[in-house]
């Protein structure tokens, strides 16, 4: 299948590894991937903050790249979730009908990467090895906004090497929340001292998600504590091999 | 023309904005102790209730269809209900604003001659500030809810919308007790049930004595002319039975169509407020009965920035509220920094979408960011209100600091413009140069490093690997 | 203007955009679904602490319940469900109720579901201040009365008269959102169900 990649402007500017995990495992499962080089934002970070209208052009931009791919998928929930429910309604409400037609669409073929490999790829066990003590935290957008599911443990549960422990209180929001951890930081700090508590009660020495924002959220924080456990996204343990290809 | 909430007048406004007064509260390990242990007890006895009912979905999505048909057809049920009302014995009273309603009430109380008046535990006279009203004119109201008891007694804010003393814990309320209950045992222990026991001997002669009751309404029958209120304690049956005179406000959007349609909020109601199957007690009237109840009843239908809610069309569903305040325990943000960091009566998201729309959103204009967009707000409300929505979109009518203005609209230029975003993406490495892991920030992105690492940033940008491949 | 004009005519062009009607969805359950189940009414009211006598004789429950005290009744209660010394509320005081040491009455309605039974102020249930002010609640049920759930009850009752809900006795969640049993209303809630004789 030929399946288009939306990077996604965080995970390209700061976070490649995830958007590169994304291409070389759907490449190994016998997968083209193509990178539409007019993309950048989704504009998620706009309409969360108040800014639709500067928005408008971005969702343009969204819909002009990706509308004549079959299939897009993004390594991020919170970004296909801002493209699945808010790009048709921004549009709508700028008096662009026409727009919020094409927006939902292109909406319909837009997946995040657990969504892909099961609903539309129908793989389960995509072959990883991953030799590692990992714990999932869900992202309130995928949990919430796509309902994703368990689909990302059923992927993780098939890697091989990998003990995945439970986290506690793990439907709690870490506390990113876009400009939310800027604009009311204390209390943002404070949700997120909770998860990270509960991350290192899990032992585990892995702490992974399907977005790369609330990982460098969570990340930034383990760093800060010198806690040793890092951060890593959902796409990079299941790309990875016994024997690198 | 739509009208807010006027100034001066109720408790919609806080005194500085959410982040100044959540820092406040954060500070307070005591306060976090007591509201983390609340929120847990009451999301898992919410939970396991909810569990045993089959139909749970079914009847979310019947509470609110039954909610957007009232707010579609408000005039004529509205209209009906004071007809039913009228045809029952009571009066019907329209109050515009608060100051409106407060001289409502106040002239009802004063026509009676009485000085005191009980009252049962009503947001809407809270909104309104009826109780410094009240005072103002001489008229002592006395609150006989528990932790309305508790809040007025320890001379505190209400900072829940069910449990308005729910940041204090059994040993806190002792104490209270012990410093401001007139003739409170003095061995009285911090045991629940003898807090409770404290209570009702210390009400129990008020509510013999006093003939004039303020309560507010969970639901108003526009078919029937019914008026209902759900509580715990027995203080609403006592107010709303013994004395000669009931004056009841009620937010216009309190009104449900028909009387067959209770069956729908008499089941999500208690489940996802307290966690019950069914509260102890619900009490229905309809006007007066002779012989039975209050004989003169009096019903104030107030708007106070309701029909402003109700001409946003995002916005009017904050409108469907039942006043459960599931969101409010499910909320990250609320159970971190307390109702009093909200600033308004209406705390939590319910409180974040409703209180800027109430006033106007630049009265209120950080509430719409106090919350990370986690959404389990929306999963728990009974009528589903999509609170998430609307806090996007309101955030899109606040006023928006200058210099964070021209920063969107400086990244939405260079979103939209490949090559300039591709300099910028490399401009992001300058990040190195502020400092180690960003520590030199200026404000607001220092709020960030305060607590957290800037990650590294990558040697090259993923486009850059693709072209590279 | 009067205030109510003023608010009808800011509710009507708040509706300017004459939002949709909706169908109300009905799909949730409203009919009874199977014969009420007794042994569950039983376990949801002993659940929020009320005390259930199922018997076929009521007034010897009754007695056994009051003991020594004396309690107050409605007019339409059957004097022979009455311990000796028992008052018929033809205008009792408010202090007079408030002293009696239990209050006996029938009820309307119960739900299975829930555990609760309602009044509705018919004659063998009493205005409402007389099962309010004392500390014992009796109230007899006959199974009759008993419905599985609060659409069926809904169903039953008469708006125009003054209803209450009772589920258990007066209890509150104000302190750190537990429920703790007993405050302003009756602590003590028995309920009598009367079961077919034998």
């Amino acid at each position: 299948m030929r399946i288009a990649l939306f990077a996604t402007c965080l995970a390209d500017t700061m976070f490649p590894a995830a958007a590169k995990a994304t291409v070389q495992l759907l490449e190994r499962l016998g997968h083209e991937v193509v990178f539409p080089e007019a993309q950048t934002c989704c504009g998620q970070m706009h309409i969360n903050t108040g800014y639709q209208k500067e928005a408008v052009p971005l969702v343009r931009r969204y819909v002009r790249t990706f509308e004549s791919c079959d299939v897009v998928v993004a390594p991020s929930g919170s970004c296909v979730g801002s493209i699945r429910h808010q790009h048709a309604t921004v549009a709508r409400q700028a008096g662009e009908p026409g727009l919020a037609a094409r927006a939902e669409a292109v909406a319909s073929r837009t997946y995040e990467l657990s969504e892909l490999l099961l609903d539309v790829l129908k793989i389960e066990d995509v072959g990883a090895y991953y030799p590692h003590r990992v714990t999932y935290h869900p992202t309130c957008h995928s949990l919430r906004v796509l309902r994703v599911g368990d689909r990302p443990l059923r992927l993780l549960r098939q890697v091989r090497g990998l003990d995945l422990v439970e986290l506690p209180a793990a439907e709690q929001c870490c506390g990113f929340g876009g400009t939310f951890s800027v604009k009311n930081a204390d209390t943002s700090t404070a949700m997120l001292a909770d998860k990270m508590r509960h991350v290192l009660d899990t032992g585990a020495d892995v702490c992974t998600a399907g977005d790369v924002s609330c990982l460098m959220h969570i990340g930034g924080g383990l760093s800060r504590l010198r806690t040793g456990v890092r951060t890593v996204h959902l796409a990079e343990i299941l790309a990875s091999t016994e024997a690198p290809a | 023309m739509s009208t807010h909430a006027p100034k001066g007048v109720g408790h919609l406004r806080g005194d500085e904005p959410f982040p100044a007064a959540a820092k406040v509260a954060l500070a307070n390990p005591q306060l976090r102790r007591n509201l983390q242990h609340a929120t847990t007890t009451i999301r898992g006895k919410s939970g396991r209730v909810i569990a045993e009912l089959p139909d749970w979905q079914e009847l979310r999505s019947a509470g609110s269809a039954l909610k957007a048909y009232t707010m579609a057809n408000l005039p004529r049920l509205l209209e009906q209900l004071e007809e039913k009302v009228t045809a029952a014995g009571g009066v019907v009273h329209w109050a515009a604003d608060a100051t409106e309603a407060n001289r409502i009430v106040t002239d009802l109380v004063r026509r009676t001659g009485e000085q005191r008046v009980i009252k049962v535990k009503s947001m809407a006279t809270q909104e309104i500030g009826l109780n410094e009203a009240l005072e103002e004119a001489g008229i002592t109201p006395v609150e006989t809810d528990l932790a309305e008891l508790i809040v007025q007694l320890g001379h505190d804010k209400p900072s829940h919308i069910l449990v308005p003393a729910i940041h204090r814990n059994r040993s806190e309320i002792r104490e209270i007790f012990l410093r401001e209950m007139p003739g409170v045992d003095p061995d009285l222990t911090d045991n629940p049930p003898d807090l409770a026991g404290a209570a009702r001997r210390y009400l129990r002669e008020t509510f013999l004595s006093t003939r004039v009751a303020v309560s507010g309404a969970n639901f108003g029958v526009a078919e029937t002319g019914t008026l209902a209120v759900v509580e715990s304690e027995g203080n609403g049956r006592m107010c709303l039975t013994l004395p000669d005179t009931l004056i009841t406000v009620m937010g216009i959007e309190k009104v449900v169509p028909a009387w067959a349609d209770l069956e729908v909020f008499l089941q999500l109601l208690p489940r996802a407020s307290t966690g019950e199957r069914m509260n102890p007690y619900t009490s229905m009237w309809t006007g007066v009965t002779p012989g039975d109840g209050p004989q003169n009843f009096h019903l104030v239908l107030l708007d106070n920035g309701r029909t402003a809610v109700l001409a946003d069309e995002v916005g009017r569903q904050a409108l469907h509220c039942i006043r459960c305040s599931a969101c409010l325990n499910v909320c990250p943000v609320y159970e971190r920094t307390g109702g009093h960091a909200y600033g308004s009566v209406y705390p939590g998201p319910i409180g974040a979408v409703l209180s800027p729309q109430l006033t106007g959103v630049e009265d209120n204009s950080s509430l719409p960011y106090a919350s990370s967009l986690c959404g389990a707000c929306f999963d728990a409300c009974p009528v589903k209100i999509d609170i998430p929505s609307i806090l996007v979109h309101l955030r899109n009518q606040a006023p928006h600091p200058r210099s964070e203005k021209a920063a969107m609209a400086a990244a939405a230029y260079a979103m939209d413009r490949p090559r300039v975003y591709e300099r910028a993406q490399k401009a992001a490495r300058i990040a190195k140069l502020l400092g180690k892991r960003g520590r030199g920030l200026p404000p607001p992105l220092n709020g960030w490093a305060a607590s957290r690492d800037l990650p590294e940033p990558p040697a090259e940008t993923f486009r850059d690997w693709w072209r590279g491949r | 203007m009067s205030s109510k004009n003023l608010i009808l005519r800011r509710i009507r062009e708040a509706l300017g955009d004459n939002p949709a009607q909706p169908e109300i969805p009905r799909d949730y359950r409203r009919a009874a679904e199977a014969p009420v189940d007794l042994d569950l009414l039983v376990e949801r009211l002993e659940d929020y602490k009320a005390v259930v006598h199922r018997t076929s004789d009521i007034s010897d429950a009754i007695s056994r319940i009051v003991g020594d005290g004396q309690v107050v009744a409605p007019p339409g209660v059957p004097v022979e469900w009455l311990p000796r010394g028992s008052k018929t509320d033809n205008g009792l005081t408010a202090a007079e109720i408030a002293e009696s040491d239990g209050v006996v009455t029938a009820a309307a309605v119960a739900i299975v579901e829930t555990g609760t039974i309602v009044l509705d102020a018919s004659p063998d249930q009493g205005r409402r201040i007389l099962s309010l002010l004392p500390d014992l609640h009796i109230c007899v049920l006959r199974p009759d009365q008993v419905v599985a759930s609060v659409p069926e009850a809904v169903a039953r009752l008469t708006p125009g008269r003054p209803l209450t809900w009772i589920s258990g006795p007066s209890a509150t969640s104000d302190i750190e959102l537990n429920r703790v049993e007993g405050v302003h209303g009756p602590r003590n809630l028995h309920i009598v169900l009367v079961e077919e004789a034998a």
